[in-house]
C-alpha cells in the first residue's frame, strides 16, 4: 500500500463568522490606542502606565527569529488591537442579557451557555474577540470565595491582586510577544482560589478570533493560594480567513504551598487551507511559576490548528518538592507547522519534571518539539524525565527534535527518551483483518500513540480532543 | 465455501505460488503442511487481501470473487486470519480492540452494535471456555506479550469475532503443550457444519489435537499431496524431502 498525499480537504468544522456589529478602535499601533484600550475598559492609572511601560520597551526589542517555522513580516501598524461586538458595551449583567447571537455561536463551538451552566458542570468564561461576554457558574464559586472573571474586570476590582503578580512570571520585558501582549492585551481569565480551597469544577474559557484582522491579544493569570486547587481548561477556534491572524497571549500561573494547578489547553484556531494559505499565528507565551514547597503545575495541550504555532509552557520550580509536568500532542498536517514543547528550570530541591511529548506530521507539515531542562546548582536531587515521541504519516512532512539540557548539580537524573517512526502498515493491516477500515485504524493507531496524553485531559474534554485528533488526521493516509 | 483455482502469486516480479488448487467446504478443516519457503503464508496474506501481491487465477468466497475486495471488507464477510506475528499496537487496549472490531463486523452485516456489558459478558465466557487469563484484556494490544499469550490473544479474537473461514497461520509455533492445546480447544469448540478452518502448520503436533478433514503437502508454490491425517504422521516421520 502507498501513502498518498490528501487530496481531500479537510472541513474545518468551525469556519463561520457571526454577523454582529463590533467596535474596534482604528487600525495600528500607537500610544493613543493603549490609551483608547484601556479607558474602554475603565482601568486604574497604574494599569495604562504599566501598559505604556511595555510599548516603550517593544520599541527597543526585536521579534525573535530562532524559532524553525518562518513567517513573512507582520505588519504591526496594520491591526486592529480592540474588537468588541457592540452590544457588548452595555455589559451584561447576567447570561440572559447576553447577546442571543453570541449564544448562538458558542452553541456552534459545543457550548451552549445556557446549557452548560445547568449540565455540564463547568464554569465557562468565554472571550469573544477582545471582551469576556459572560462568566457562569459565579455563585457556586463566589461561594467558597473563588474569584473567576474575565481579567478587566479583576482590574477594577481586585486591583491589588492583579497588580501583585501580573507580569510577574512573564516579565513585560521577556521578549518582543510577551512585550506586545502586556501593552495591548483586551481580555482573558483571571482566577484567584484562595487557601485551603478546592476548585468544585472544571474553570474553562473559550477563545474565538471573529473579527477580521484582529489580533488576539489574550491574558490570562490564575494564583492558586496554600493548599489550592484548580483545573482550568482552554478551548480555541477562529473563522477562516484568507490573510493570517495573529494570537499572542499571554498565560501565567503562580502556585503557592502545596497548590495545584492543572491546565488544559485544546487548540484548534483555523489551519490555513490546504496550501497553507491562511490561517492562525499562534505565539503563545505560557509559564508557571511553583513558587511554593510541594506545589505542583501540570500543563496539557493538544494542538492541531494554527498555520504557525509557537509555544512553550513551562514551568519554574522555584519551592522545594516543587513538580511540573508537560504533557503535549502536536499535530500538523498540510502545511501547518509546530515549533512547540517547554522549559522546565529547576531551582528548588528535590524537584521534579516530566515532559511527555507528542508529534504527528502529515501532508507537508513540519513539527519540532523544542525544550529545555535547566536544572540549578541548589537544585539538588532534581529529577526529570522526557519522552519525546514523533509519528510521520507519508513522506512529504517532518519531524524534529531538539532537546537542550542545562545541568549544575551532580545530584540531579535528567533522562531523555526520543523515538520517531512511521505508522506501521503492518500494524494497519493487521486493524484491517480485524474488519477495521482504513481511517478507523489510523484513528484507533493514533489515538493509541497519544493515549498518555489523553488521559491526562478532563473527561468532557478528552472526547472532545479525541475527535479532534480524528477530523486533523482525516484522509491523510491512502 | 472457499474456492481457489490455479492460483499464481507474485511479489516483486518472484513468482511465490505457482499454480494453486484448492476447495474449502462448509465444516471442514484442512491442513495445509511443508516447509519453510514454500508459500504456506503468502497463501494465508492472499486470502485475507494483504497489499502488495500480483495475483492471477480464481479466489472465489461464498461464490464471489475475493481479488477486487479489500481487506476490512473480507473480514466482514467473515475471513479470519489469526497472524503468525501478531502487531503490537502500543496505547490501545485489547478490549477496546476487539470491541472496535467486533462491532464494525457487526455494521458491515447491519447488526447492531454490541453494548459494553454484552461484550462484557461475550468476552467472559470465552475466556473461561478457553482457559485464558482475562487481564490481557485490559493490556495494551500485544505489547509486552509473551508468544503464546499473542497467539492465545489471536485464538480468543476468532472465537469472539465468530467467522466463518478461519485462517490460522503457524498459530502453533513456538508454544508450549499447555499453549497449544488451549489453541487446539479454540478451534474444535467452534468446529461445525458451518465453520472452516484452514491451519497452516510446520509440524504435525497440533495435529495430533485437531482432527483435519484433508492434510495438503504444499511445496515450491503447489499442493504436491493431499491426503487425510495420516499423511500428516507419515511426513513427521519421514520429512518433506521425499516428496519432492
Amino acid at each position: 500500500m502507498k501513502y498518498q498525499e490528501l487530496e481531500k480537504t479537510k472541513e474545518y468544522k468551525y469556519g463561520f463568522t457571526t454577523d454582529i456589529e463590533s467596535v474596534k478602535a482604528p487600525k495600528g499601533l500607537n500610544k493613543d490606542i493603549i490609551r483608547f484600550i484601556s479607558k474602554i475598559k475603565k482601568e486604574p492609572e497604574w494599569m495604562l502606565n504599566w501598559r505604556l511601560k511595555a510599548y516603550a520597551r517593544l520599541k527597543s526589542v526585536k521579534e525573535p527569529n530562532w524559532q524553525k517555522p518562518k513567517y513573512p513580516k507582520i505588519n504591526y501598524q496594520d491591526l486592529y488591537y480592540y474588537s468588541a461586538p457592540k452590544s457588548v458595551k452595555n455589559k451584561p449583567k447576567n447570561i440572559n442579557e447576553v447577546d442571543p447571537k453570541l449564544i448562538e455561536t458558542y452553541a456552534k463551538l459545543g457550548i451552549p451557555l445556557k446549557e452548560q451552566e445547568k449540565l455540564s458542570g463547568i464554569a465557562v468564561d468565554a472571550v469573544f474577540d477582545s471582551v469576556s461576554v459572560a462568566t457562569t457558574f459565579k455563585k457556586k464559586l463566589t461561594e467558597k470565595g473563588i474569584i473567576f472573571c474575565p481579567i478587566s474586570e479583576a482590574i477594577q476590582k481586585h486591583s491589588d491582586l492583579v497588580k501583585k503578580y501580573l507580569g510577574s512570571v512573564i516579565p513585560i520585558t521577556d521578549h518582543y510577544f510577551a512585550t506586545l501582549n502586556s501593552a495591548v492585551f483586551t481580555d482573558g481569565s483571571f482566577v484567584y482560589v484562595p487557601e485551603g480551597v478546592r476548585c468544585p469544577m472544571e474553570l474553562s474559557t473559550y477563545f474565538r478570533i471573529n473579527a477580521s484582522q484582529t489580533g488576539q491579544f489574550e491574558r490570562t493569570l490564575i494564583i492558586a493560594d496554600k493548599g489550592s486547587y484548580v483545573s482550568y481548561l482552554e478551548g480555541c477556534t477562529a473563522p477562516m480567513r484568507d490573510e493570517n491572524q495573529l494570537h499572542a497571549a499571554n498565560v501565567e500561573l503562580v502556585a503557592f504551598d502545596d497548590a495545584e494547578i492543572k491546565y488544559s489547553t485544546v487548540q484548534n484556531w483555523y489551519p490555513g487551507d490546504k496550501d497553507g494559505k491562511g490561517g492562525i499565528y499562534n505565539f503563545v507565551t505560557k509559564r508557571g511559576a511553583c513558587r511554593g514547597k510541594n506545589s505542583k503545575i501540570s500543563w496539557t495541550q493538544v494542538e492541531t490548528g494554527s498555520a504557525i504555532t509557537w509555544k512553550y509552557p513551562s514551568c519554574i520550580l522555584q519551592g522545594d518538592n516543587s513538580v511540573g509536568e508537560f504533557y503535549s500532542i502536536a499535530i500538523t498536517n498540510n502545511h501547518q507547522k509546530a515549533d512547540t514543547g517547554t522549559k522546565m528550570i529547576h531551582l528548588g530541591k528535590n524537584t521534579k519534571s516530566k515532559i511527555i511529548s507528542k508529534g504527528i506530521s502529515a501532508g507537508h507539515a513540519d513539527n519540532t518539539y523544542r525544550g529545555l531542562v535547566d536544572i540549578s546548582k541548589n537544585a539538588s536531587k532534581a529529577r526529570n524525565y522526557t519522552q519525546c515521541d514523533s509519528l510521520l504519516m507519508g513522506n512529504r512532512c517532518g519531524a524534529h527534535t531538539v532537546p537542550y539540557i542545562k545541568n549544575k548539580n551532580s545530584s540531579a537524573i535528567v533522562e531523555h527518551e526520543a523515538t520517531t517512526s512511521k505508522i506501521n502498515e503492518d500494524q494497519l493491516y493487521y486493524c484491517n483483518q480485524r474488519g477495521l477500515d482504513q481511517e478507523e485504524a489510523v484513528s484507533l493507531i493514533i489515538n493509541g500513540f497519544c493515549k498518555e496524553v489523553l488521559q491526562q485531559l478532563p473527561m468532557e474534554f478528552a472526547v472532545e480532543a479525541q475527535k479532534l485528533v480524528d477530523i486533523s488526521l482525516e484522509g491523510s493516509v491512502g | 465455501m472457499l474456492e481457489i483455482k490455479n492460483l499464481q502469486v507474485s511479489i516483486n516480479n518472484k513468482q511465490i505460488i505457482k499454480g494453486l488448487n484448492l476447495t474449502i467446504k462448509p465444516g471442514e478443516l484442512h491442513a495445509v503442511m511443508g516447509p519453510n519457503g514454500s508459500g504456506k503464508s503468502t497463501l494465508a496474506n492472499v486470502l485475507s487481501g494483504k497489499n502488495g501481491y500480483e495475483i492471477s487465477g480464481e479466489l472465489n468466497f461464498n461464490g464471489k470473487s475475493l481479488k477486487k475486495i479489500p481487506t476490512e471488507e473480507r473480514a466482514q464477510r467473515g475471513i479470519f486470519l489469526a497472524f503468525q506475528y501478531p502487531l503490537e499496537i502500543p496505547g490501545v487496549n485489547t478490549n477496546n480492540f476487539l470491541k472496535t472490531s467486533l462491532n464494525s463486523i457487526r455494521k458491515a452485516k447491519g447488526e447492531k452494535e454490541i453494548d459494553a456489558i454484552s461484550f462484557l459478558k461475550l468476552v467472559k465466557e470465552k475466556t473461561s471456555e478457553l482457559g485464558i487469563d482475562e487481564t490481557i484484556l485490559s493490556r495494551q494490544l500485544n505489547v509486552g506479550f509473551s508468544g503464546g499469550e499473542k497467539k492465545k490473544n489471536e485464538i480468543l479474537q476468532m472465537k469472539i469475532l465468530d467467522p466463518n473461514l478461519s485462517i490460522l497461520d503457524e498459530t502453533d509455533s513456538g508454544l508450549d503443550i499447555d499453549a497449544l492445546r488451549i489453541i487446539a480447544k479454540g478451534i474444535n469448540s467452534s468446529r461445525n457444519k458451518k465453520k472452516s478452518f484452514l491451519v497452516i502448520t510446520h509440524y504435525q503436533r497440533l495435529l495430533d489435537y485437531i482432527k483435519p478433514d484433508f492434510v495438503h503437502v504444499l511445496s515450491d508454490g503447489k499442493i504436491v499431496k493431499t491426503g487425510c491425517s495420516e499423511l500428516a504422521e507419515e511426513l513427521e516421520k519421514t520429512g518433506y524431502k521425499k516428496l519432492n
